[in-house]
């Protein structure tokens, strides 16, 4: 059920592909960082700032905003990308990631870079933070919503199920933790370094609501995210299946781009390659990930 | 509760010369009768305190509610107290999210878990993301007894006060705890609180003076400075009025109650003026307090310096004072380290 309008989703696209081209910029000028999980997370980014937060790029400690955590810091430039797409800061301070001095960190520091909510880059730590948040937003009565996005490979972490456990139990139906199923991490398939299916179960066993998607389908993560906001009683966890490193077809699926930025050369191939479509739609063929099997 | 507050002589030395600051102790020479209480009874008093003059002042347990002392305030405040079970690393990470909503958690677990389990969740939740988060240490120490090596948390000084932005407490006794919870809430700032299991002296009064970053002089005297810190400090006492009585030997007794921010100009004070130091923590003897004052003194004023606490052991069951005795922090042990210094000192 499609509950935001073609042309939203269109701008949406829009949006998530310049995200997708910014991130190539600010890594091939940083020299170093991840590729594969920004590149996947765009549409959900978008998806985010642009359809579902309650926010003002203006006022980023406005009191009664949403709070997006990115658990996994290390996707951050996705996260920059978005924010400066949102007018949260100039785009040209993009391509100060990672130098010295700037607050775009290699991993994001809340301190440096008001907007950026928490900060993160020790994995399995972003849940337990945004269930603090929605334990003190309950306590407040406030209706401030708090969106929590993580890699799939954290989920190893064993402080991660803490905050699972801590979420149902407080019945925290205002925290939505958002997983980038990617199946990839730096050494390999997720489900051969430390398998995680069955993952929908396993958060079902720990009474929390599951909705799954295809995470580049900017209109069924819009959709599944209003879901989330409307189920009471229980967190929601979106399980958002991506293809890492979508667009750029020699990264996609490929997990060795999981941790290395593009070359000057490589670079060049992938911002041509994230281009409008010249059909008008504004992507190319949608190579999504929905429904694949988890042990791809 | 309390028994006798005896005005020792040792005290009343102490008054005339520490800068007209009434340091009001209660007796603590050998033979006087000082009442006991554990120094986490004195947490549990100021958080309860703490959460009635402050109402975003809550309370985080880890499956400890009793024994750290916060059952008070889960009765006094339940809609405040939030429990947690055996999840140490949630304690603090989740903590830091309801400070980065405004609240002023407490966080309780035993020191050997919270920090010790969780202490990359305290350098990046709290110290890093600069979260008002308050870690109540209980069962430092090697007095906590019987349970053993596994549960005392002898390392814990070492790996908080090396985190930038952490504030590190370590109060001598029950009354000081109270104060040092009260101030702690008060004060913007991550925080570790530490306290210990077993009944301890009390030597302060509710009128001695607390202020955190500012040590206090227990006792004046010139020969032999003893740097002391938490429960330990009234065995620095004691044999600092053996030293005077038996062998003339007059020691300053500093009370060095927050090990970060250190009070520094009171440490080189006391070393100037005496020129010889002993440090006394119930802790390892690498990396805590006593490493403090030594990286201090290296750098504004080198003195001799002996170091009274863990030497590079684990402890082991026990009854609290046999294991004090055991691992060479009694008040005998503090004297031989005096002697020690004084010795070098001289040569």
């Amino acid at each position: 059920m499609e509950t935001i309008s073609r042309p939203q989703t269109a701008e949406l696209e829009e949006r998530a592909l310049a995200i997708r081209r910014d991130i190539i910029e600010m890594l091939v000028e940083a020299k170093s960082g991840h590729t594969a999980g920004p590149l996947d997370m765009a549409d959900v980014f978008a998806a985010l700032y642009f359809a579902v937060l309650r926010h003002d790029p203006q006022n980023p400690e406005w009191e009664e905003r949403d709070r997006l955590l990115l658990s996994c810091g290390h996707i951050c430039p996705v996260r920059y990308a978005a924010m400066a797409e949102a007018g949260y800061f100039p785009r040209e301070e993009l391509r100060t990631l990672r130098k010295l001095g700037t607050r775009l960190q290699g991993h994001p520091e809340r301190v440096r870079l008001p907007g950026s909510e928490s900060t993160s880059g020790p994995l399995g730590e972003g849940l337990a933070q945004s269930c603090g948040l929605g334990y003190a937003a309950k306590m407040d009565g406030k209706s401030w919503r708090v969106y929590c996005v993580t890699s799939d490979a954290e989920h190893q972490c064993g402080l991660h199920w803490e905050a699972v456990m801590f979420g149902a139990k407080n019945r925290l139906d205002n925290v939505t933790c958002i997983v980038d199923r990617n199946i990839i991490q730096i050494d390999g398939s997720t489900e051969r370094v430390m398998p995680l299916e069955p993952l929908a179960a396993k958060y079902e066993a720990f009474n929390w609501n599951v909705e799954e998607c295809d995470g580049n389908d900017v209109a069924a993560v819009v959709d599944a995210l209003e879901r989330a906001q409307r189920f009471k009683g229980k967190p929601t966890v979106l399980i958002a299946h991506t293809l890492p490193g979508k667009g750029v077809s020699f990264m996609e699926n490929d997990y060795l781009w999981h941790g290395k930025p593009p070359t000057k050369e490589e670079a060049a191939i992938a911002l041509r390659e994230l281009q409008p479509a010249p059909n008008g739609s504004p992507l190319p063929a949608n190579a999504g990930a929905a429904g694949r099997s988890a042990d791809a | 509760m309390r028994e006798v507050e005896t005005i020792s002589e040792a005290q009343t030395r102490g008054r005339e010369v520490s800068d007209g600051e009434s340091m009001q102790l209660v007796g603590y020479a050998n033979g006087a009768k000082v009442a006991q209480k554990p120094t986490r009874d004195g947490f549990g008093e100021g958080l309860v305190e703490a959460a009635r003059r402050n109402r975003d002042v809550v309370a985080v347990c880890a499956d400890l509610v009793e024994s750290t002392r916060m059952q008070a305030f889960s009765e006094a405040f339940p809609e405040r107290f939030i429990e947690i079970g055996v999840q140490e690393q949630l304690l603090v990470a989740m903590s830091a999210g309801l400070a980065m909503a405004g609240k002023v958690p407490f966080v309780a677990s035993y020191a050997m878990f919270c920090p010790g389990r969780a202490w990359e969740q305290v350098r990046t939740n709290m110290a890093l993301n600069e979260t008002n988060v308050k870690i109540a240490g209980a069962h430092a120490g090697v007095s906590v007894g019987p349970d053993g090596a596994t549960h005392q948390a002898i390392e814990d000084i070492a790996i908080m006060r090396t985190i930038p932005n952490m504030t590190v407490v370590v109060p001598c006794d029950s009354v000081q705890t109270r104060k040092a919870t009260l101030a702690v809430a008060e004060r913007w700032g991550p925080t570790y609180l530490r306290f210990g299991r077993a009944k301890s002296p009390i030597i302060t009064t509710e009128e001695t003076p607390f202020e955190i970053g500012k040590a206090q002089i227990f006792r004046e005297g010139r020969d032999v400075a003893i740097v002391a810190c938490g429960v330990l400090v009234h065995n620095a006492l004691v044999a600092a009025e053996t030293l005077a009585r038996e062998r003339n030997i007059e020691c300053m007794v500093v009370n060095n109650h927050t090990i970060k921010p250190m009070d520094d100009a009171s440490i080189v004070g006391a070393a100037e003026r005496c020129g010889a130091v002993v440090t006394v923590e119930e802790h390892q003897v690498h990396g805590g307090m006593g490493s403090c004052v030594a990286e201090l003194l290296a750098r504004e004023r080198p003195v001799p310096i002996e170091f009274v606490g863990v030497q590079d052991k684990f402890g082991q069951s026990g009854e609290p004072d046999e294991l004090i005795a055991l691992y060479e922090m009694d008040a005998p042990a503090i004297e031989r380290a005096a002697l020690r210094v004084l010795e070098r000192k001289r040569a």
